[in-house]
Order: structure tokens, then C-alpha cells, then sequence
């Protein structure tokens, strides 16, 4: 079977529909979890929608819901701990982690459900869902961007500064609770995708790759759907391409491309703020003393190979450690 | 926009607040009328952050009650007249934010869900940013910025939802002195316009002139309720008396309509090697 048929057949497309709003969804939210540092607060809920997929699988409901229920509740309780306990809170949400993983399979284990019908739910399955599926997963996921993107201001808001919300009359345990229910929900929309051990990585990685070359938040968060789309679907076709040589599985390739960009973005981040810095406007105020430079071999100016840096109402510019400023027909030590 | 009311801006009536148990504001009678600029002042510890945070709702009272103009805050809901500067935080978020998305955030007050910024919306951030003097770094991150301007950035937020009470909790805590000048010329601008200024400071700096009336809190008791003192007399027991050793305030010095001074019912904490201590 040729690439292009393959790509074709109805699975195929399927799995690229999925992959695609998967790729929009878990940056969109991901993007506020970082922002509040809970970064790894969509791996708790993961870790707890394991146990959902196996009620699922052990009395014969859809997995699929009874994971965004299971997922829901858990989120809630992991926004409700966070609040309410300041002690020991981080704690908390590892034993509800660990619960949610070890019940998961523990109630698959009683219920004699297969191995392999778990697993496709833990490392994802991009190419055996279903039609219903797709529905599902394309309504939950249009339904986290809409509102990801149509509260933004609100949500950047009760994340930026809870006090400051709170002032300013937002209701923020409202938001709070919704930022952790679309979490909960992006999960579920990302676990056939990439599976419910991998799915953090698809709300963070994009996010923590577009923040290296941004500086404002809705650019950050238009360029971490922009990537999560970029690895979620070039890591569908990459695994379907490879799969002719050799047994690729699509959630892993899909996480492995996002940490490539990553890699790539991370030192041109570097380098793009070690030029800010050196291009930063020196702080205002004269030196006290006037202190000429010695005799000078050339004069300064654009092009003259030396960077000039905003000093008050003229540029310095810096040469040898020394801040060189025009002064009549000589240089001033700055 | 309702008209101004002749009554009070703000006002706290026997307010007791406690953290974690502990009772950290006690019996605080606190009224401030419309167009005052009033500086709670005290030294580390004396409660007067708490006191700022529990005016706006964010710390409750265990007893007593605060109105807003004129309505008990747990009732209150025209936020958009209240502006409030927190404390600038430590850490800056998880994300880049530009400078003028945070001071968009101000805006919030006023604006509906799902609905996008108006023109209105535009024209007062921009001024917003021109007031405290960051309209050419709008596009830069929060996080590039130094501590002063970051503090300018959250008055600006403050100044985008156009509100006629402002609370700011130690704007000039770690500011450099430029920096508190244009805070200071800020806020010279918005008392022109007619606006309430609660203020927290340790010390005033170039705020001084601008202040009408001081209200000194001492582990949490209102200590000193009058006009404006000067930074080193706020950390005297005697507060502006050195000259003439008053031995009980006079009711001249509680503003009108202000609360009454309460300065004789608090407890001499001066040290017994205290020299004027002494005098009392």
C-alpha cells in the first residue's frame, strides 16, 4: 500500500483529525497551567483518569467518558487540596497521583480485562478509534479552545495575579476550578492521542518551546497550538511513514518531535536574551567625573563594529569593558 | 457612574482581623472621605498591609465591617471604582507577559465576557501607559523590567479601569528614587483628578508632600490618626509633639469626619532606657 493511499483510508483520516485537535487543545490549556506553575498538574490528572479508563473497560461503559468524569472530579479535588491546604500540599496531589495509576490497574486486574485494551489508553492508539470517538474527542476539544481562547483575558488575569482578580471582581475560584476541569477534559481529549502517561507533555513541551522566543502571553499561546499541532500531526505522519520499516507507535513520536523543537528553540532563546541584556539601556544619570578616554584610533558609529547601548539622551558605546561616549572631538568614560 | 456622595470612600468601623488564628488588627476605626490621600504608615509587623487587604476584601474580619462608598463590602460589587496595587510579587508568572497585556488586565473591570476590547478600552490602557511613562516599552516582558518599573506597570493596571479609590500596599518598597519620582508625580496627577489614595508605605520619600492625612498603626492598634508626619516622626512614640509635649492629642488634630483619635488608650512600648520616652 502506497503512502498515499494509506493516508486515505478512513482510520487514517480519523487519526489525523484527532491528532490535530489534540494538538490544539492541550497547549491551549497548557499554557495557563504553566503560567500558574502547575506544569505537572495535567500528569496528576492523568495519573487519575487511569482509573476512569479502567471503570470503563471492567463494567462495560464507554472509557472514554467515565475517564473525563473520573478526570473531572479528580482535577476539582487537586484545585480544592491546593487551595485549602498550604501545608502539605504537594503531598496531597502525590497520593492522589499514585491512587489514580494503582487503582487504575488494580481494577483492571479484578475485572480480567486484557493488558493490550489498558495500554491503548496509556500510550495512546491514534489508529483504532472510532467514529464516536472522533466525535466525542472533536466536540471536547473544540469546547476547551473555545473557551481557552474566548476567556483568555479573564484566565490570564486570575492566573497573572490572583489578588488583583479577586479585587478587580472576578469570580477566581470560578476560574480556578474551569482551568482544572478543561485540564481535565484536554487530558481525556489527548489520551488516545498520545496516552495518559505521555499527555503532559503535549500541554507543556509546546508551551515551554514558544515562551523561549516570546514575550508576551497570547503570543506564547498561539505558538504553542501552532507547534502542539506541528508535532501532534507530523508525529502521526512520521510514526505512519516509519511503520513501513519497522514498529513506530504515534503517541512517542509525537512527544519526541515536540522535545525536538524544544531542543532547537532553546538556544536561540538563549542567545536572543543574552542580546537583549547586552542591548538593555544603561541606567540614567552622568558619571561625576569627566573622564576622557585616551587618544582614540577611529571613530564611532554605526558600523564601526562596537554596540551601541541607550544611555539617557546619547549612546554608549561599549568597547574593550569600557563605555565609550561622544563628547565634542573626544570620548567620555561612562 | 453613580455622583460622588458626599459621605465617606471608605470606612472600617471596629474592625478586628486575625491570620491563622492570630488576631493581628484590633478595634480599627479607620474613615476616609472622598479626594483624601491618606498614608498608613507603622513599622514592619504593626498590621498595616493587613489593614489595606482586609479594606478591599481580601482579608476578612472576624469583627466590625467595612463599606465602600457607603455599601458593606460582603454586598459590594462595583469593582470598577476601586483600583488596587498589590504588593509587587517576587516572582513573575510562568509565561512571558507583555507590558501591556498586564496593564489590559485592568480593564477587566469593565468589560463583558467574550466580548473583545473597545476603543474606550484601547484609548485607557494607552493612557494608562502614558501616565507612569511606559508607553515605548509596552511590547517588552514584565520580567525584563526593573523592580520600579514592574511597580509602575501594576499602578498602570490599576489607572486602566479608571477608578476613583485607589489602594496601593507599599508601592515604594524597593524602588529606586527615580522610579518613586514618577510614582510619585503619578499619583500628584491622579489627587488633581479627584482621586481617593489609600496608601501603605514604610516611608514616603518623594511621596511626602502629597499626603494630607497619616494614620500610624502600632501592633495592630491605630496609634496616631492626623495630619501628615514625617518619615522619622512616625518611629517616635511622640509622633509630631517634640516641641510641646502634649501629654493628650487635642481633637484638632483628627481630621473632619475621620475617627477619633485613639492614641491615649494605647500602651507606652518604649524602652525603659528610652530617653524621651521618658517625657510621657
Amino acid at each position: 500500500m502506497s503512502p498515499a493511499e494509506l493516508f486515505a483510508q478512513p482510520f487514517m483520516q480519523r487519526a489525523l483529525i484527532a491528532a490535530l485537535l489534540t494538538g490544539l487543545a492541550a497547549p491551549a490549556i497548557g499554557t495557563f497551567l504553566v503560567q500558574r506553575r502547575l506544569a505537572l498538574m495535567g500528569d496528576g490528572i492523568g495519573h487519575v483518569a487511569v482509573t476512569g479508563v479502567a471503570l470503563g473497560l471492567a463494567t462495560g461503559a464507554s472509557p472514554l467518558w467515565m475517564a473525563v468524569l473520573v478526570a473531572v472530579v479528580g482535577a476539582v479535588l487537586i484545585e480544592v487540596i491546593r487551595e485549602r491546604g498550604q501545608t502539605n500540599g504537594d503531598v496531597a496531589l502525590a497520593l492522589l497521583f499514585y491512587g489514580g495509576l494503582a487503582g487504575g490497574i488494580f481494577i483492571s486486574g479484578l475485572s480480567g480485562a486484557s493488558g493490550a485494551a489498558l495500554n491503548r489508553y496509556l500510550f495512546g492508539s491514534l489508529t483504532t478509534i472510532s467514529p464516536q470517538d472522533v466525535l466525542v474527542t472533536m466536540v471536547l476539544a473544540i469546547a476547551v479552545v473555545g473557551l481557552c481562547v474566548g476567556l483568555a483575558p479573564q484566565l490570564f488575569a486570575v492566573a497573572q495575579d490572583q489578588e488583583f482578580a479577586r479585587v478587580a471582581g472576578l469570580r477566581v475560584r470560578f476560574y480556578n476550578v474551569l482551568v482544572a476541569v478543561l485540564a481535565a477534559v484536554s487530558v481525556t481529549v489527548a489520551m488516545r492521542t498520545v496516552g495518559l502517561l505521555l499527555v503532559s507533555a503535549l500541554m507543556v513541551v509546546p508551551v515551554a518551546t514558544s515562551q523561549q522566543l516570546t514575550r508576551s502571553f497570547r503570543t506564547t499561546l498561539a505558538a504553542a497550538m501552532g507547534l502542539g499541532v506541528l508535532a501532534s500531526v507530523g508525529g502521526l505522519v512520521v510514526a505512519t511513514l516509519a511503520s513501513y520499516r519497522a514498529t513506530v507507535a504515534p503517541g512517542p513520536t509525537i512527544v519526541l518531535l515536540a522535545l525536538g523543537c524544544y531542543v532547537i528553540a532553546w538556544p536561540i532563546g538563549g542567545w536572543l536574551r543574552h542580546r537583549a541584556r547586552l542591548r538593555e539601556p544603561f541606567a540614567e544619570g552622568q558619571p561625576d567625573l569627566h573622564e576622557r578616554t585616551g587618544e582614540h584610533p577611529h571613530d564611532h558609529g554605526p558600523g564601526c563594529g562596537h554596540l551601541a547601548v541607550p544611555h539617557d539622551d546619547h549612546v554608549d558605546y561599549v568597547h574593550d569593558g569600557h563605555r565609550h561616549a561622544a563628547h565634542g572631538a573626544h570620548y567620555d568614560e561612562h | 457612574m453613580t455622583t460622588p456622595q458626599p459621605g465617606t470612600a471608605v470606612s472600617m468601623r471596629g474592625g478586628n482581623v486575625s491570620l491563622g488564628g492570630r488576631p493581628v488588627l484590633r478595634g480599627i476605626d479607620v474613615e476616609v472621605g472622598h479626594g483624601a490621600f491618606l498614608a498608613l504608615m507603622g513599622a514592619n509587623g504593626s498590621g498595616k498591609s493587613t489593614l489595606v487587604r482586609a479594606l478591599v476584601g481580601l482579608n476578612a474580619l472576624t469583627a466590625g465591617e467595612v463599606r465602600l462608598f457607603g455599601t458593606p463590602l460582603a454586598s459590594y460589587d462595583a469593582w470598577e471604582r476601586i483600583g488596587f496595587v498589590p504588593q509587587r510579587a517576587t516572582a513573575t508568572s510562568g509565561v512571558p507577559a507583555s507590558v501591556w497585556e498586564v496593564v489590559a488586565a485592568g480593564r477587566l473591570t469593565r468589560r463583558r465576557l467574550l466580548r473583545p476590547l473597545s476603543r474606550t478600552d484601547r484609548a485607557a490602557i494607552d493612557e494608562a501607559l502614558e501616565v507612569v511613562g511606559l508607553a515605548d516599552r509596552r511590547r517588552d516582558a514584565v520580567s525584563n523590567l526593573s523592580g520600579g518599573q514592574q511597580q509602575r506597570v501594576l499602578i498602570a493596571r490599576a489607572l486602566a479601569g479608571q477608578p476613583e479609590l485607589f489602594f496601593l500596599d507599599e508601592p515604594t518598597a524597593g524602588v529606586d528614587l527615580p522610579n518613586q519620582q514618577v510614582l510619585a508625580d503619578t499619583l500628584a496627577l491622579l489627587k488633581e483628578r479627584g482621586a481617593t489614595i489609600v496608601l501603605v508605605a514604610h516611608e514616603l520619600g518623594p511621596l511626602a508632600p502629597l499626603v494630607d492625612r497619616a494614620v500610624v498603626l502600632r501592633d495592630g492598634r491605630v496609634a496616631y490618626d492626623g495630619p501628615a508626619l514625617r518619615d522619622h516622626e512616625v518611629h517616635q512614640p511622640w509622633f509630631a509633639e517634640t516641641h510641646t509635649h502634649h501629654h493628650h492629642h487635642e481633637p484638632h488634630h483628627t481630621a473632619p469626619g475621620t475617627a477619633p483619635v485613639q492614641v491615649d488608650h494605647v500602651p507606652h512600648v518604649a524602652s525603659p532606657i528610652d530617653r524621651n520616652g521618658g517625657a510621657r
